[in-house]
């Protein structure tokens, strides 16, 4: 069977309901859809195991931080390669900053263990059932988690660097 | 006194294995080995904490980060044309791939199609640092094993492409090369003959290290067998690249999702079948090879026309008209400056790095800089699986396992 965004997003909607699966798009050539937390471990699950489906190879995941957001503040990015049939697949979650709990892929694929610590170690996110979820990156003694966008990059003290000067 | 202290630090050790799972066999007498952060045989920085009984490794708890310099933070702060700099400080053993990989994904996002010449020149560059990548990789092994001698001669061929680099964009290691659009030069005259010359002179040199490694008994019984892992094992790691074709799957980026005109040209994908260290000798090998038919048909057949794309508000403009036009002191200014906002989207564009699927997925909320940049870095997704891979082996064994993954501490921690 030819993969195409109908086909697939057909096959995921008639499979886990339209309640589950919102907002598909195709930003750059990448089947881009929503879902809630408790469907993504089915989901991820459905597209490795499905037959015609085949999409098999968890290729990157990352966290995004959208700050003022409520509800969609944090975002867990997915994204799935079919390696058969040379098809993309992008899934996000989203969830409020004060409840980033996750369920962990690292039944599903070996590699969502360290992508899974790097996102917490970033972010903040918790994997449950991950089985060494610790930071991966920052040091141990690190109190918070650095790539959410209320921590600045540069030094917000110093005095001799004008904002003005640098288009900022 | 020196009772005490001694009983001390046992505690704290077994406190450490404890923490992380390490099991304590009183009867077999384990030893806890430091490998790392700085072993001169670990070519990078990684720290395994290693759980040998006697030779061999019962456990290992791989940490990382030790040259973590927060490249996705510091890009959320810069305008797109800096962030190139950065990429070069992943795979610094082929930066120029990173390099433009990085330029194809804001070109992506921005909508530039980019003129053929550009993306031939680009191809050349990207296999010439392929190239060095390998060589680096297959002769470092061969040093890790006992042949110093091969890593010297081919050294010397790297040196070769760093003074075509340095032609092309005027550096060698940290290229920054090319620009958002095309290249920032035309190839010189000098730069086509050094091409040519490499072309002409490589392939004897190349030939000549496979002749001394290939079918070498010393290095095959070193390397035959070590360090295996399954094709499945290896997709569920997720490894792209040489590691996983040596295991067998066919999957490389040129040829699956072509870029830059890769689809113009003849290459092969070798493939291993085992995975081991040796069949990943063999698959780099090989690709040197395929690497060098792609460049000899980008050059002989690299079309006329313009080295970059023409997107003024992105490329910045000749330096000469920048003091004589007025258009090209703005847009020079606005590009300098970091004025120019790049429009709203989301794209993901990855090239086949030196060790596999590299990958930049790029969110832009229409500002100066991107929203968020994340990087797909291959190192850092494989090299979890070098636990599993080493467990049950010699420590000798587990030095040429991390030497023929080909682990880049700047990709790894990024």
């Amino acid at each position: 069977m030819e993969l195409t965004h109908e086909n697939v997003l057909g096959k995921i909607i008639s499979t886990f309901g339209e309640e589950n699966i919102w907002d598909a798009f195709n930003p750059d050539g990448i089947l881009t859809i929503t879902t809630n937390r408790e469907t993504i471990h089915d989901l991820i699950k459905y597209l490795r195991d499905d037959k015609e489906l085949q999409i098999s190879f968890l290729t990157t995941m990352c966290g995004i931080h959208f700050p003022g957001q409520g509800d969609k503040e944090l975002c867990l990015m997915y994204q799935l390669h079919s390696l058969r049939h040379n098809y993309r697949i992008r899934i996000k979650v989203f969830m409020p900053a004060s409840d980033p709990v996750m369920p962990t892929m690292t039944d599903l694929y070996a590699t969502a263990n360290w992508m899974e610590r790097e996102a917490f170690d970033f972010y903040g996110f918790k994997f449950t059932g991950h089985p060494n979820l610790t930071r991966i990156l920052n040091i141990e003694e690190m109190e918070y988690h650095p790539m959410l966008k209320q921590y600045p990059l540069e030094d917000q003290t110093r005095e001799d660097k004008i904002n003005t000067y640098f288009g900022r | 006194m020196a009772t005490e202290n001694k009983t001390a630090e046992l505690t704290e050790l077994e406190q450490f294995r404890k923490e992380h799972g390490l099991a304590i066999h009183e009867e077999r007498q384990l030893t806890t080995l430091n490998l790392g952060p700085t072993h001169p045989a670990t070519h990078g920085i990684f720290q395994n904490i290693l759980q040998m009984d006697g030779e061999i490794i019962v456990d290992a708890v791989p940490t990382i980060g030790y040259i973590h310099r927060a490249f996705e933070k510091i890009a959320e702060r810069r305008p797109f044309y800096q962030i190139t700099p950065l990429t070069d400080r992943m795979n610094y053993c082929s930066a120029p791939i990173n390099n433009m990989g990085y330029h194809m994904t804001v070109e992506k996002l921005l909508g530039i199609t980019v003129p053929k010449r550009a993306q031939y020149i680009r191809v050349i560059m990207m296999e010439l640092a392929r190239i060095s990548d390998h060589l680096i990789c297959n002769s470092i092994l061969g040093v890790d094993s006992g042949a110093f001698t091969g890593f010297l001669y081919v050294m010397q061929e790297r040196e070769h492409i760093y003074d075509i680099y340095e032609e092309v964009c005027g550096a060698r290691l940290t290229t920054n090369m090319g620009r958002i659009g095309g290249m920032e030069r035309d190839l010189s005259p000098k730069a086509l003959h050094m091409i040519d010359e490499f072309l002409k002179r490589f392939p004897k040199v190349w030939a000549e290290f496979e002749k001394m490694m290939t079918r070498n008994r010393i290095f095959m019984d070193r390397t035959t067998g070590v360090g295996a892992i399954s094709a499945e094992r290896a997709l569920s790691y997720g490894f792209t690249g040489p590691n996983l074709r040596a295991a067998g799957v066919d999957y490389d980026v040129r040829v699956m999702n072509p870029y830059s005109s890769y689809e113009d040209f003849e290459f092969e994908i070798p493939v291993g079948s085992k995975g081991d260290t040796y069949d990943r000798f063999l698959v780099r090998n090989e690709e040197v090879w395929q690497s060098l038919k792609i460049i000899e048909q980008a050059y002989k057949n690299l079309p006329e026309g313009s080295y970059h794309a023409d997107a003024p508000h992105y490329y910045l403009p000749p330096k000469q008209a920048v003091y004589t036009s007025m258009e090209a002191l703005i847009y020079h200014f606005k590009i300098v400056m970091g004025e120019t906002d790049a429009p709203v989207g989301e794209v993901y564009h990855s090239v086949e790095g030196g060790n596999g699927e590299l990958g930049f997925y790029l969110i832009s909320d229409g500002g100066r800089t991107p929203y968020r940049l994340h990087f797909r870095r291959p190192c850092f997704i494989y090299y979890q699986a070098y636990t599993e891979m080493i467990k049950g082996g010699q420590l000798a064994d587990a030095i040429l396992t991390l030497s023929s993954l080909n682990v880049i501490a700047g990709e790894l921690d990024a």
